[in-house]
């Protein structure tokens, strides 16, 4: 196994009575796509917010990128992106007015972020679009150009919250071509979904139910457990247990 | 980092299809009708007269009432009765009542009666008529007082005469005194309420996470967002001195650059508390009627349009923690008065320190982590 980017030891984050996130325990490696699964509800967001530093744990430890996560939040951020669930990025700014923001926020160079916006949105075939308000793009096209803008700073982490939601399969392959080419730049890729095609892309994939991890492994194997033949089958089997309503 | 935060902010600001249109037109609006309309001069004061002594005395009263432009003879009643019914009716606010024997009694005795009488509804109405009117009775007394000295040649006792002198707005033109807290009410409003719905508009549409998860710190986000307000804090002050010089030729006798220094400060003060009241607000609803809470007691207690001296104690304690009423205090002194920084020195600390504690409060108040 390579170096250990993510780890998380009995991470737990309570809201008053309510255990959002309970006791999780987990590893992820260097270069690994790692699936965050779970039904609605089930802490992902939660989870996924402590180790970007968004939220304080109510206990338990954790590292991202070698450092704690209770601790050195603002390092952490230097070294990670993040894509959230609902869609962030300045809509009444243009395409590359946004890449401009977050890449001098994280400190890139003006000369650095000149090339390599025109670099990504060559390569995205969004050179057209440059000059486009954001809000006037299509969906898919907005959620491809934010997981562009969240990895822009070539960070070494990137956490993205159910970043295909709302988004037809053709777009949501294109998205995962890009996770793959980021995952090939070096980049590790923490990915929470509820589309279990999905979960077959990735590396290994943890199923969270009601704040617990149930099970954690490579998707073939987590099927050969269980006996089923897609990971659909195999969520089903997990998310059954979950007696938490969805929010 | 800071210089992308601001592109980011203006170019926002611009793109905005209100904010352009906000930031020249309320400031115009503003100066070009409120001085006109919020008006403290009492005038077309609906008088009643009940005349009981028909006399050319009585009758030369009543002409110089008349003459004085504030009262409005409504109409000339026969007994005080009938002009209760006038004011009942609300045709009337102020009775005048002349009594049988004046015109004998003033030149007997020098001495005769008249009765005011106000419908105090309206207590502002009520009071200044009846001091307008007892003004213009003293001036009549003293008239018949000369020209019968005169006549007469008898030793007649010098009343005291009190010669107003009003300083610095000479005429007690309203207008001049209201400008400068128009300017005011107009940079508080507008540097207070923008930058606190600006925030919560970023927590709204969700782009604050966005920034929370990026290293920029605390300080340099709240100070993104304060520099583009007071920025747009000096505009709206600089269309506000050339609306004033243009419209109603009302120059500062002051420096200006004093009033842009003191500004300047101000503007931190005002734009300070509104972030941190969006800090503790989730939606713009929320930070709206917070602000405006704070805006009114601010405003009403701050001495912009009543003076702080005659407010209760309680009220003057207020006051004291009032930027508002430091910032006016400063905008009288140097519009009206010339006053310079010396004069003005603890006005200046009061207000630096509201500037350090809002911010320093608002950058404390903001979590980029919960």
């Amino acid at each position: 196994m390579s170096e250990i980017v993510i780890s998380a030891k009995e991470l737990t984050k309570k809201f008053g009575n309510f255990t959002a996130v309970d006791h999780i325990t987990f590893e992820v490696s260097k270069g690994e796509i790692f699936g965050f699964l779970g039904a609605n509800g089930a802490g992902k967001t939660t989870a996924m917010r402590m180790l970007c530093g968004l939220s304080y744990p109510t206990s338990g430890s954790g590292t991202v990128a070698g450092f704690n996560i209770s601790k050195d939040q603002e390092k952490i951020k230097q070294n990670i992106g993040y894509m959230s669930q609902k869609f962030s990025l300045y809509e009444d700014l243009k395409v590359w007015e946004n890449m401009r923001l977050f890449g001098g926020i994280y400190g890139m160079k003006e000369q650095d972020i000149k090339t390599k916006t025109d670099q990504i949105l060559e390569h995205l075939g969004f050179m057209d679009e440059k000059n486009t308000l954001v809000r006037d793009l299509p969906l898919g096209w907005k959620q491809r150009l934010a997981f562009s803008v969240s990895i822009f700073h070539t960070p070494k982490i990137v956490f993205l919250d159910e970043p295909t939601g709302g988004v037809d399969p053709i777009t949501r392959r294109q998205f995962w071509e890009m996770i793959y080419e980021a995952v090939h730049s070096g980049i590790t890729v923490f990915v929470t979904t509820h589309y279990m095609d999905e979960a077959e892309y990735c590396d290994r994939v943890s199923i969270m139910v009601d704040g617990k991890i149930e099970a954690l492994d490579s998707p073939k194997k987590l099927k050969e457990q269980t006996n089923s033949q897609t990971m659909d089958e195999v969520f089903q089997k997990f998310a059954r247990k979950a007696t938490r309503n969805a929010d | 980092m800071i210089k992308y935060l601001l592109e980011k902010e203006f170019k926002q600001i611009v793109r905005n299809p209100f904010m352009p249109r906000l930031i020249l037109f309320m400031p115009v609006m503003t100066l070009l009708i409120m001085p006109w309309a919020a008006n403290q001069e009492i005038k077309n004061i609906k008088l009643s007269v009940v005349d009981n002594d028909h006399s050319s005395y009585s009758e030369r009263l009543i002409q110089k009432v008349i003459a004085s432009g504030y009262f409005i003879l409504e109409d000339l009643s026969n007994s005080n009765d009938e002009a209760l019914k006038s004011i009942e009716s609300g045709k009337a606010d102020l009775i005048l009542d002349i009594s049988p024997e004046f015109e004998k009694n003033l030149i007997s005795t020098g001495t005769a009666e008249v009765m005011i009488s106000a419908n105090a509804v309206n207590g502002t109405k009520g009071g200044l008529g009846s001091g307008y009117l007892s003004a213009i009775m003293s001036d009549f007394a003293d008239d018949i007082t000369t020209e019968r000295g005169l006549n007469a040649g008898t030793g007649v006792t010098p009343g005291i005469q009190i010669v107003p002198h009003n300083k610095y707005n000479l005429y007690l033109d309203y207008k001049v005194f209201m400008v400068p807290a128009l300017v005011v009410m107009l940079l508080t409003m507008l540097t207070g309420f923008l930058p606190a719905l600006n925030i919560v508009g970023e927590k709204e549409a969700g782009t604050i996470e966005q920034m929370n998860v990026t290293p920029v710190s605390k300080f340099t986000f709240i100070l993104g967002k304060l520099i583009p307000y007071w920025i747009i804090g000096f505009v709206v002050l600089s269309i506000a001195f050339i609306l004033a010089a243009l419209v109603y030729g009302l120059y500062p006798v002051g420096n200006l650059l004093t009033i842009y220094f003191y500004a300047s400060i101000y503007i931190l003060v005002v734009s300070g508390l509104g972030l941190v009241i969006s800090n503790y607000s989730d939606t713009m609803q929320q930070a709206m009627f917070v602000m405006f809470f704070f805006m009114l007691i601010l405003i009403l207690l701050s001495g912009l349009f009543t003076p702080v001296s005659s407010m209760p104690d309680w009220a003057q304690w207020v006051s004291r923690v009032n930027p508002l009423s430091y910032f006016i205090q400063v905008m009288r002194a140097i519009y009206l008065k010339g006053s310079g920084i010396r004069e003005l020195l603890p006005q200046l600390f009061s207000l630096l320190g509201f500037a350090l504690v809002f911010n320093l409060w608002a950058v404390w108040s903001y979590r980029k982590s919960s």
